[in-house]
């Protein structure tokens, strides 16, 4: 057994944090959040795709650096750790890991390679309005190679080139590659409580596009995508618990009420211990899952689900008792606290929100223990 | 014990019903946000002057004081009816409710005849002017100095998180008076005229996007030894006024609630099926109806003391501390309900036109303001329950001596 990184995967690690706190300070995330006209930081992300970090995973075959997941999970825990305003997760994350699963060759070879250069952002649409995204929820159809419908949220949608869409042809869902600088896309820009990000609503109506993998099999191809995602998802979402545990603690070390520093006062160190508790478990569940994931296992939708159940409840629980240990202070625009609370929410929902994976992960667990 | 209206509570129910209907617009949507602006303003004072003119404002004031000297049930009533319709933004609960009840417990009748009614009409806005960068929670710890001049204070220092004060006319302000006795015993209390030379507000951004409340600075600002509210140095014992009236003012149920997130999940699917139908949220539910009922039926029995005459205790602590984390859970089961959709906050887009987009983001501050979960739980177990408090190092020295962080 060995459940911790590297030697060489911790120099990674360090590396980035260094790289990350010098080209990702707060002033850089909140260029993107003051000004609603920006999707992304767009020096950060030609920084990071110099650092070869788009094409981390991607084997060098196809232009990537090859290195592996787990060495990709160790830089996703820094992204978050800055709560980094790049369309990062859905270029890599979704679309680059959907084109590995389920691309043709001639897929494989078009995408990867302009992903790993910085050429091409992503972004994956799978829901259509409120609720839980279920073969009933589709109503976006492919029609003779041509796209109808609405997708509604999009992350990234604003400043994608290519996106990955769950569709149905012949009643089937299928998954679907679009480029989306051709002809029948609309874009509408969404406000969101996390607007460090890009959203969209994309409207096709006679897209031109091109199956990824088998038709009829675009659901199940979506939660498997959706597993890779939760895994590298919960690698930021631990890096941004991490960070909001230390904000309090330090605040709560500094700040003095009634003559004692704050952190004195058992109900403020059961806060932090709780916080520490619920990110020691989510990194625990979150190297199960990275595990799974670059081996291959069987078990991965089973522990994809445990980490993404437990980094989203130990993020949201931090970010905000992060703003409460803070008091007036926290619930300001100035404190960066709140930067932590919107990204938990958004890294939360993205790829289904929790009741969405407590369901996967309890339906993995009856089928492990019918067999 | 009695939960039905009483014959005469019945008729004055139906009484406000149909003043309410001839004024106002039945409420449709449950849509709800916190951002009370400029904008608002002309409509929260004009609802204000119509209420007092009726008899519908401060219903259990005395007639000496403009209100109809009415009961405290009536009370409960209106705002229960009044929850009903379409009414602006109130802007006038921190008056009302806390400043103008500490005026007329500790000032002269001048002052009193002055300022109670043009505040009851809603013509005069008030802010409470107590934490200070240095504390809130430990408010005793204020650092705005005044000094005596004559007749005349000098006050010099600075507040923060003022709620409304770039709307106020009035605040009341608690400074030090003296740096050699221990905190509590060198405060002072005074009423202010906001737009004294040397006051200068700045709004403070706050995370959900508005700016609801201020930094005030104070340069020099001269205050009258009239305008001061009880004793030199004994002005704690006037803020613990105010703050009693504070835990009566705010502590209902806020934001989004049960009924809301009860509506959504009836439109929304869940991973296995109708988002109603699953076992966990339908839990929730249930915990939530129980604390909102058992909240508002708290607020009566306070209610039935008033009406007794006897003094509500700090029990009343309980009500904020539900209220503000039912507000946060609530609002992230109902954006998690919304699944990837939850993450848009937009009025047009978002169910309930962004309602718990809203209370997600603004209970954080609920959580905070007017004594944070972790000040009113200790308020709770020290002062109802007589546990002992923490061990306190700045009580009996000089406050000049007392410990502080920076
Ligand atoms: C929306 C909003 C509106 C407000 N409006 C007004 C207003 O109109 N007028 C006004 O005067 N003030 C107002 N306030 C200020 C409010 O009363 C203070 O923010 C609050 O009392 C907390 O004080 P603080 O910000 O200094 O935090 P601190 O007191 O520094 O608290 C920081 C953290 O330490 C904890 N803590 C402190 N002491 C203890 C202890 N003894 N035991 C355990 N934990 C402790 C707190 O719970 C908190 O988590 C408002 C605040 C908000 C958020």
């Amino acid at each position: 057994m060995n459940f911790d990184y590297t030697d060489d995967q911790k120099f990674l690690k360090g590396e980035a944090r260094k790289f990350l706190d010098a080209r990702c300070t707060p002033a850089i995330v909140r260029g993107v959040l003051d000004h609603a006209d920006r999707s992304y930081d767009e020096g950060l992300w030609k920084a990071v795709a110099e650092m070869g970090w788009l094409g981390a995973a991607i084997p060098e075959a196809h232009g990537g650096l090859g290195l592996g997941r787990i060495e990709l999970c160790a830089i996703a825990e820094e992204l978050g750790r800055v709560v980094a305003p790049i369309p990062f997760a859905s270029t890599v994350y979704f679309v680059a890991e959907a084109v590995m699963l389920a691309g043709a060759e001639q897929q494989k070879s078009w995408v990867l390679p302009k992903i790993a250069a910085g050429e091409l952002i992503g972004c994956f649409a799978t829901a259509e309005g409120p609720g839980a995204v279920t073969p009933q929820s589709i109503r976006c159809e492919v029609k003779g190679g041509k796209l109808y419908g609405t997708k509604i949220p999009v992350t990234d949608g604003d400043c994608a080139h290519v996106a990955v869409v769950l569709a149905n042809e012949n009643g089937k869902p299928g998954l679907y590659f679009v480029n989306l600088g051709e002809g029948g896309v609309t874009r509408e820009t969404l406000t969101t409580l996390d607007p460090t990000r890009g959203v969209a609503k994309l409207t096709f109506d006679g897209a031109g596009a091109w199956p990824l993998g088998p038709p009829g099999e675009g659901f199940t191809l979506m939660e498997q995508v959706f597993d890779r995602a939760a895994v590298y998802l919960a690698f930021e979402q631990v890096g941004g618990a991490d960070r909001a545990l230390e904000m309090a603690k330090s605040y709560a070390l500094e700040r003095y009420a009634f003559g004692r520093p704050i952190g004195g006062y058992q109900a403020i160190k059961h806060k932090l211990a709780d916080m520490y508790v619920k990110n020691e478990l989510a990194r625990s569940n979150a190297y199960y899952g990275a595990w799974a994931l670059a081996t291959d296992a069987g078990e991965l939708p089973l522990a994809a689900s445990a980490a993404r159940v437990a980094a989203s409840d130990a993020f949201w629980f931090a970010a905000k008792e992060n703003i409460q240990t803070h008091g007036g202070m926290g619930f300001t625009w100035e404190v960066d606290a709140h930067l932590y609370y919107r990204r938990s929410k958004q890294l939360g929902l993205v790829a289904g929100g929790a009741k969405v994976w407590k369901e996967r992960l309890v339906s993995q667990l009856e089928r492990r223990n019918a067999a | 014990m009695d939960f039905n209206d009483s014959p005469d509570e019945a008729a004055y129910r139906a009484e406000v019903r149909t003043w309410l209907d001839a004024n106002a617009a039945r409420r449709k949507d449950t849509a709800w946000t916190d951002e009370e602006d400029s904008s608002s303003m002309a409509a929260s004072k004009a609802w204000q002057a119509k209420k007092a003119a009726a008899g519908y404002a401060q219903i259990t004031w005395p007639k000496a004081w403009g209100g109809p000297g009415g009961t405290p049930i009536q009370q409960v009533i209106f705002n229960q009816e009044e929850a009903n319709y379409d009414t602006p933004p109130n802007p006038f609960q921190i008056g009302l409710g806390m400043c103008v009840p500490t005026v007329m417990t500790f000032a002269d009748d001048a002052t009193k005849q002055r300022f109670v009614t043009p505040a009851l009409k809603g013509e005069e806005i008030w802010c409470q002017l107590f934490s200070e960068p240095a504390g809130g929670s430990d408010v005793a710890a204020a650092r705005t100095r005044a000094v005596k001049d004559g007749d005349e204070w000098v006050i010099n220092g600075q507040k923060v998180w003022t709620t409304g004060a770039q709307f106020s006319d009035f605040g009341i302000v608690l400074v030090r008076t003296n740096v050699e006795t221990p905190k509590h015993k060198g405060l002072t209390m005074f009423w202010l005229d906001m737009k004294s030379p040397g006051v200068e507000v700045k709004p403070i951004h706050q995370m959900s996007g508005g700016s609801g409340f201020n930094e005030v600075y104070f340069t020099d600002v001269r205050v009258k030894d009239s305008q001061r509210l009880g004793a030199v140095d004994d002005g704690w014992k006037v803020a613990l006024v105010t703050l009693m009236n504070e835990r009566l003012a705010v502590g209902g149920s806020t934001g989004a609630q049960y009924g809301d997130i009860l509506k959504l999940a009836r439109e929304v699917m869940g991973a296995a099926g109708p988002a109603l139908k699953d076992d966990g949220f339908r839990e929730k539910l249930a915990e939530w109806f129980v604390q909102t009922e058992g909240l508002k039926l708290t607020r009566f029995r306070t209610m039935t003391a008033l009406s007794r005459g006897q003094t509500p205790g700090p029990e009343s602590s309980i009500g904020k501390v539900i209220a503000a984390k039912q507000m946060q859970d609530l609002a992230n089961e109902a954006v998690e309900m919304e699944d990837q959709y939850g993450i848009l906050w937009d009025e047009g887009a978002s169910p309930l036109k962004a309602a718990f987009q809203n209370s997600l983001m603004f209970a954080p501050g609920l959580r905070i303001a007017g004594g944070t979960d972790e000040i009113l739980k200790n308020i709770i177990a020290e002062r109802v329950l007589g546990l002992p408090g923490d061990i306190r190092v700045d009580k009996d020295v000089a406050f000049k001596d007392a410990p502080t962080g920076r």
